[in-house]
């Protein structure tokens, strides 16, 4: 008991990115990421670690990848307009495959739209937010502790196939203070980049190895390579050359898409006995859970699929979970964001509850579509 | 005998500049100033933006990042506040470091974080074939401004002054030997560098401005480029088409930002709250 505290979700997150060995944190104000900055700000000096204030979110991204390349471990923080602005650098990250994380503690949009109010509006921006063919890791949390964990598993995503990492916090999620039981002395598996074992000279950066996943060596140590945004050769030279790009650029999804058995994570409620189904995730989950066991309660079989990691997409467990079900109801905050991706991956259309007014999905809501679709 | 600077280059040259382009004499004034001051290659980084300029990385046998168009301060920024013992360099352009990167290229200047920044100036975006940047002079020449450019153009060096950076100095391809020393002070100078090399871009500035032969462009870049200390006792009228090469500013006792963090470190690390 003695760790039980109230902890905003904010702060375990960054309390979790303390914990992965976050040693770099650039980031620029925005609501309702803030108290990122603000934490780390405090906290990272007292670590030894570096919190800089940069002068946009161009720059505080550049400026994790610079520092993720040397080695170190590097995050930032932002909201919708600063994660717009961050994208053709997340495709640098990609593309040098640079492994970082991403903080964006979604409001409501477009633009400038409702600062301080919910909003799940960036699924699809997390996703295809950067230009050209790459793909994506993304994880949402539900809770205050999921945030705490979910922050150090994206750390260790990001070093273990050397990507950017996205973690997609609903403003509810982010401002939300609830109990945390965390022992800060808890031991917690970090994962850092695998290392050349060949000599430098022979180390190719951009290797295409067995796991698709290079080694990527620590600055200082001997192995100089040459780190470009444009297409490159396995040295990290420049190339056009058709074989290669097309080897490249195929293997920078192949990486993440075809190992997403690895790490793809969901929590299932009665997936395989409900013959109505949720699919939900952040904030809007626990409405959906809610309203699932009250209708459960009225013997209507609901179950409902929490995906964790929202990107890549799991279609083979998404497939079957949605295999002969009566109907799949997807919640979210946004105009069916998630929703069209359901649709796109089991063939046939979904129910939908939506909200962009900046309130909460309900729980009546959720309830009240399901007796719809009963009729 | 290959000159002993040249092991600071990669074995993948020839490299994409035109010829009669300047930067190759930049990139070589500033491998000679490298292996004047003895650096080990394993321990420096070379981070550019893109442009033609930024193009030089690829050459570097360093740690080198050729990274997003305008940004490479803001990564090399990353860099340094992660390992502050590397050594940074960064390579910019008139148009990465002064139009697309103009608000990293302020902050820079005011955060003053050790790093030597060399920004070679050929008026003209020639990557993308010669359009006119912020400091291609007014009237001059550009596929985007083809009776001539309305815009008034920036002095990077009263611009780096402005922003508070703690060392600016500005030198050319013709002055080669004098730009390796400028680059030499630069590195040795612990804060922000920045060094203006003023180069030339025949192909795509040149031919549009009357000088297509790149030797009309260096006896151009001689004629405009007076020492500091001459410069300074011409008349308004003769300045009039000169350009002042040298240190234009340093300041010595401001404070550099990975000094600052440690010793903030020290701070808060030593119980003050």
């Amino acid at each position: 008991m003695a760790n039980v505290r109230l902890v905003q979700g904010n702060e375990a997150c960054a309390l979790g990115a303390l914990k992965a060995g976050a040693y770099n944190f650039f980031g620029y104000p925005i609501t309702p990421s803030t108290e990122i900055a603000e934490h780390m700000a405090e906290m990272m000096p007292k670590c030894g670690a570096r919190f800089v204030q940069m002068e946009d979110e161009i720059a505080s991204i550049g400026a994790v990848i610079g520092a993720a390349a040397t080695g170190r471990k590097a995050f930032t923080a932002t909201s919708g307009p600063g994660f717009s602005l961050m994208q053709e650098a997340i495709g640098f990250a990609a593309i040098d495959e640079v492994p970082c994380v991403v903080v964006d503690v979604q409001r409501m949009g477009p633009c400038t739209g409702l600062p301080t109010l919910s909003a799940q509006g960036d699924i699809q921006q997390a996703r295809f937010g950067s230009h050209g063919d790459h793909a994506i890791i993304a994880l949402a949390p539900s809770s205050v502790m999921e945030t705490y964990y979910m922050t150090i598993q994206c750390f260790n995503l990001a070093e273990k196939y050397r990507t950017p990492v996205i973690l997609l916090l609903d403003e509810e999620i982010g401002h939300l203070r609830e109990r945390f039981d965390v022992d800060p002395d808890e031991e917690v598996e970090i994962i850092n980049r695998k290392q050349p074992t060949c000599a430098p000279e022979d180390y190719l950066p951009y290797e295409n190895t067995e796991d698709d996943v290079p080694a990527m060596a620590y600055w200082g140590k001997g192995y100089r390579y040459h780190m470009t945004g444009l297409t490159h050769n396995q040295k990290g030279y420049y190339s056009s050359v058709l074989p290669e790009v097309d080897a490249f650029n195929r293997r920078l999804t192949r990486k993440i898409e075809g190992h997403i058995d690895e790490f793809w994570e969901s929590e299932d409620f009665f997936v395989d006995d409900c013959d109505y189904l949720f699919i939900a995730y952040g904030s809007v989950a626990r409405t959906a859970q809610e309203a699932m066991e009250e209708l459960r309660a009225e013997g209507i079989k609901v179950g409902l699929l929490r995906p964790k990691t929202i990107w890549p997409i799991n279609e083979a467990k998404i497939k079957k979970a949605c295999e002969g079900k009566k109907a799949v109801i997807v919640p979210e905050l946004n105009l069916g964001q998630y929703a069209r991706e359901i649709e796109r991956v089991i063939g046939k259309p979904v129910e939908k509850v939506t909200r962009v007014d900046s309130e909460l999905v309900l729980v009546e809501e959720c309830v009240d579509k399901v007796k719809e679709v009963l009729k | 005998m290959k000159p002993e600077y040249e092991k600071y280059f990669r074995n993948n040259l020839p490299h994409i500049w035109c010829a009669g382009c300047g930067h190759g004499i930049v990139m070589s004034a500033w491998a000679r100033a490298v292996n004047q001051l003895g650096l080990d290659k394993d321990q420096c980084v070379a981070i550019s933006g893109i442009g033609c300029s930024s193009r030089i990385t690829g050459y570097i046998d360093m740690h080198t990042m050729n990274t997003t168009h305008g940004r490479a301060l803001t990564f090399a920024t990353g860099v340094k506040m992660a390992r502050p013992d590397l050594n940074v360099f960064v390579f910019s352009g008139d148009g990465d470091g002064t139009a697309i990167g103009g608000n990293h290229f302020i902050h820079a200047c005011r955060r003053n974080i050790d790093m030597t920044v060399v920004l070679m100036n050929n008026n003209i975006y020639g990557m993308t074939g010669g359009q006119f940047s912020p400091m291609t002079p007014f009237g001059k020449k550009a596929t985007t401004c083809p009776y001539g450019s309305i815009d008034r153009s920036f002095d990077m060096a009263e611009l780096a002054k402005g922003a508070g950076a703690t060392f600016v100095a500005r030198s050319d391809i013709f002055h080669a030997k004098h730009l390796t020393d400028m680059i030499v002070a630069g590195f040795n100078h612990k804060g922000f560098s920045i060094i203006e090399a003023v180069s030339s871009c025949p192909i795509s500035y040149g031919r549009r401005n009357g000088t297509p032969d790149p030797r009309d462009m260096m006896d151009n870049i001689k004629e405009m480029c007076v020492m500091k200390a001459a410069y300074d006792k011409l008349s308004d009228e003769e300045k009039a088409n000169k350009i002042p090469i040298g240190i234009l500013q340093q300041i010595d006792d401001a404070p550099e930002y990975t000094s600052e963090y440690e010793k903030l470190v020290e701070r808060v690390q030593g119980g003050a709250k």
